[in-house]
């Protein structure tokens, strides 16, 4: 546990008030960054000669809904020299107003923003290519959020086989 | 190739690069847009393996650009799970990377521990690290049968596919399914392995060393294999890290990381095994990896063999374990514990917990979020197959049509865990 | 016994158009290469070594829509693939026929959701369903012979 302290201690000298708060978790270190300060904690985490967090392994949003702020991104950051895995958590209070993007860290950031975009509607602000990436281009709504219905259809059954089947739309020839 | 694309392709050439661009949908840059050909390839197309579409601009047969459209499978496999109790979540990850069930189970199950506090059995624990090796190898055997089958190689394909039935059977016989196993279950296994499993296994183990010399016999000095995948789709080992590669594709790049040792979970710190590496970085490279890789699994599940002790596979909190068949007829108490436990399921603690595994593809991950009732409030996968194809442009950039193919089939993508 | 002896010298052998024309239709019948999930998995298993469905004169799998009569819809259809699928099923030529192959082609399996189509038949007009998650190599191969049986039944009448 001495490492996870260390970065705490670390992004606290350089960055000051940008630690908003550490949590722990089953073993896991969870540092929530200020939404406005996620670069400079990145680039100090990536650069630093004791730290070297160099590979970004996934960004998860979650909805929080009805609590606020909303929306949280986490950042699983690992360190391949170091082997040590750390998470950044930012609040996001409007997903229109997101954090801004971390593709000049690391590369694959782009990709996985994408991913967030489509499926939670989080904005990551200077990402040029946010886009629908598994949906339909003309798709309404992001459907990971707590709001979006999951979209049940009524199953058939013996007891009801007659009444569904007469308004399925079965396709023609 | 198989041209098709979703919208109508005779007007596609009268278009402005910038309508272009907002119709193919995938957001790529295109360079010249009068003397480049643009092709679709895919979503129906014999060597995307699976759904993916892929943009490509071409100058000549020359790759000048190229873009990934996905979601052609998109399940909403999140949504799902996030709607069912954490038990009956679990078969929704069987259908994600669907040639590596037991992976997907365990990088699943790991997290709900994880998530509850608990620790398995030492017996349960072997017996995973065994089925996620015996997946890890019927998964490299569809990737060898299938990549070598885009390399117009058809006869490693039915060899391959003949030995993944063995393994297959084994699946059968542990969980009743060939392939959606659902297996592996929070708190330890569905139930003990039957007695037939270890000598079934153990002649896996006598015959499979001589088969995997026979793939390589036909396929690692083959001078046309080696012409169509040495040099090819060349990563270096910054960008393989960069770009977020893991697993085998990681390992070609000279990149000497492995999980299952450097973050070691189940007992692996305790086995004895070689973390195979290559240095080019390219297709060949990575063939050899995997295909050293599975010569690493048959130690892993001899080990594993080995140390196998009779004992219990389940842990005894029958809060999260139904309780044994036979103790229904006997106790009220274990009564109570089976019907609330198939009515209203296990809950699990607020917090959330991110665990990785090695699955055959690189780094999966299981972002697990639990709200204090019995449903996860939060689940997210990070597939392998999802990232490694991010960097597919670099790779075959300047490169050959043709070369497109032995790229994807090197990166060993599953279109199930890409969409979700 | 071939079927020379029974010629006799005559070299004509009357027998019933249908027949011969549904005969024709299911011993050579070639599946489009075309595989969506999971169960695009077991559709390869069932055409490799151990069940080998090129017993049934179906080895064949041709990638191009235009020269292939049957579909084995293997897999969760999503709504992004729904209209490809729509698409791919136009584009081959008459007499097709459709096998939804697996619980999610047939009815949306486990997949209730905002993704899914739930069963392939809103799409495609389908013949046989195959039951399972995913079926066996078996199951398809009766799904198949199930085909095979309709199509015998076929009158010409109905296709013109």
């Amino acid at each position: 546990m001495k490492r996870d302290d260390m970065v705490v201690e670390k992004l606290r000298a350089a960055l000051g008030d940008a630690v908003e708060e550490v949590s722990d978790f089953r073993g896991e270190r969870t540092v929530y960054i200020r939404k406005d300060r996620l670069i400079d904690a990145c680039r100090l985490l990536r650069d630093d000669p004791d730290l070297r967090y160099n590979f970004l392994a996934d960004i998860v949003a979650d909805d929080h809904l009805p609590d606020y702020p909303r929306f949280a991104v986490n950042y699983h950051l690992m360190s391949m020299p170091n082997k040590h895995r750390l998470r950044l958590r930012v609040w996001v209070e409007d997903p229109d107003d997101g954090p801004p993007t971390a593709a000049d860290i690391w590369v694959i950031a782009t990709w996985l923003e994408m991913e967030v975009w489509d499926l939670m509607g989080v904005r990551f602000a200077g990402n040029g290519s946010l886009r629908r990436l598994f949906l339909p281009e003309d798709w309404q709504g992001h459907p990971l959020r707590k709001d979006y219905p999951l979209g049940y259809e009524e199953v058939q059954f013996s007891f009801n086989w007659q009444e569904i089947d007469a308004k399925k739309p079965y396709a023609k020839q | 190739m198989g041209l098709l694309i979703p919208q109508a392709s005779d007007t596609i050439q009268e278009l402005s690069v910038e309508e272009l661009r907002a119709k193919v949908g995938t957001g790529m840059e295109i360079v010249d847009a009068e003397e480049h050909m643009l092709l679709s390839m895919g979503p129906q197309h014999p060597s995307t393996h699976g759904v993916l579409r892929l943009l490509v601009e071409l100058d000549g047969e020359t790759v000048v650009n190229l873009a990934p459209d996905i979601g052609f499978l998109h399940t909403g496999i999140e949504k799902t799970m996030e709607n069912k109790r954490y038990v009956k979540a679990l078969v929704a990850t069987d259908r994600m990377d669907y040639l590596t069930p037991m992976s997907n189970n365990l990088v699943y199950t790991m997290a709900v521990e994880k998530l509850l506090g608990v620790e398995v059995t030492p017996r349960a624990k072997t017996l995973r690290l065994i089925l996620a090796e015996l997946s890890r190898l019927a998964s490299h055997l569809v990737w060898l049968g299938t990549s070598a089958l885009d390399l117009a190689a058809m006869s490693v394909f039915l060899y391959c596919f003949r030995e993944r039935e063995y393994i297959l059977d084994i699946f059968e016989m542990v969980s009743g399914q060939r392939m959606m196993v659902s297996y592996i279950r929070p708190g330890g296994l569905w139930r003990d392995v039957p007695e037939e499993f270890v000598p079934a296994v153990r002649k896996l183990l006598d015959f499979m060393p001589a088969k995997i010399a026979d793939y390589e016999a036909l396929l690692t000095h083959n001078p046309i294999f080696e012409m169509r995948t040495q040099g090819v789709g060349t990563i270096s080992s910054e960008d393989a890290i960069a770009w977020g590669l893991t697993g085998p594709s990681l390992r070609a790049s000279g990149v000497d990381w492995d999980l299952r040792r450097d973050q070691p979970y189940l007992d692996y710190a305790s086995y004895d095994f070689k973390v195979p590496v290559e240095t080019a970085g390219d297709v060949y490279a990575r063939y050899l990896v995997r295909i050293q890789e599975m010569r690493e699994c048959l130690r892993l599940i001899r080990q594993g063999l080995d140390r196998l002790k009779p004992g219990p596979v389940n842990i005894d909190d029958h809060k999260i374990v139904p309780p044994p068949r036979a103790e229904l007829g006997q106790s009220m108490e274990a009564v109570i514990h089976h019907f609330k436990l198939w009515t209203e399921g296990f809950s699990a603690p607020e917090g959330f917990v991110y665990q990785a595994i090695e699955s055959p593809r690189g780094e999966i991950g299981c972002y697990l979020r639990g709200n204090g009732t019995n449903k996860p409030a939060r689940v997210h996968f990070r597939g392998p197959s999802f990232v490694n194809l991010a960097s597919l442009p670099l790779m075959s950039k300047n490169r050959f049509i043709a070369d497109v193919v032995a790229i994807i089939g090197s990166i060993d993508i599953v279109l199930g865990e890409i969409d979700r | 016994m071939g079927v020379e002896q029974k010629l006799g010298n005559l070299g004509v052998v009357t027998y019933r158009l249908e027949d011969v024309v549904n005969w024709g239709r299911t011993n050579a019948m070639w599946p489009i290469l075309f595989g969506l999930a999971c169960c695009a998995i077991e559709m390869m298993s069932t055409q490799a070594a151990n069940y080998d469905l090129s017993r049934f004169g179906m080895e064949l799998n041709r990638p191009s829509p235009r020269q292939s009569d049957l579909m084995i819809v293997a897999g969760r259809v999503s709504r992004k693939m729904a209209p490809v699928i729509r698409r791919l099923y136009d584009q081959m030529p008459y007499p097709k026929w459709v096998i939804a192959m697996g619980d999610c082609a047939s009815c949306g399996g486990v997949f209730n959701n905002y993704a899914i189509v739930q069963g392939v038949d809103e799409i495609i007009p389908v013949d046989v369903y195959v039951s399972g998650c995913p079926p066996r190599p078996e199951a398809l191969i009766d799904g198949i012979m199930t085909l095979h049986e309709k199509i015998r039944n076929d009158k010409l009448t109905d296709w013109a």
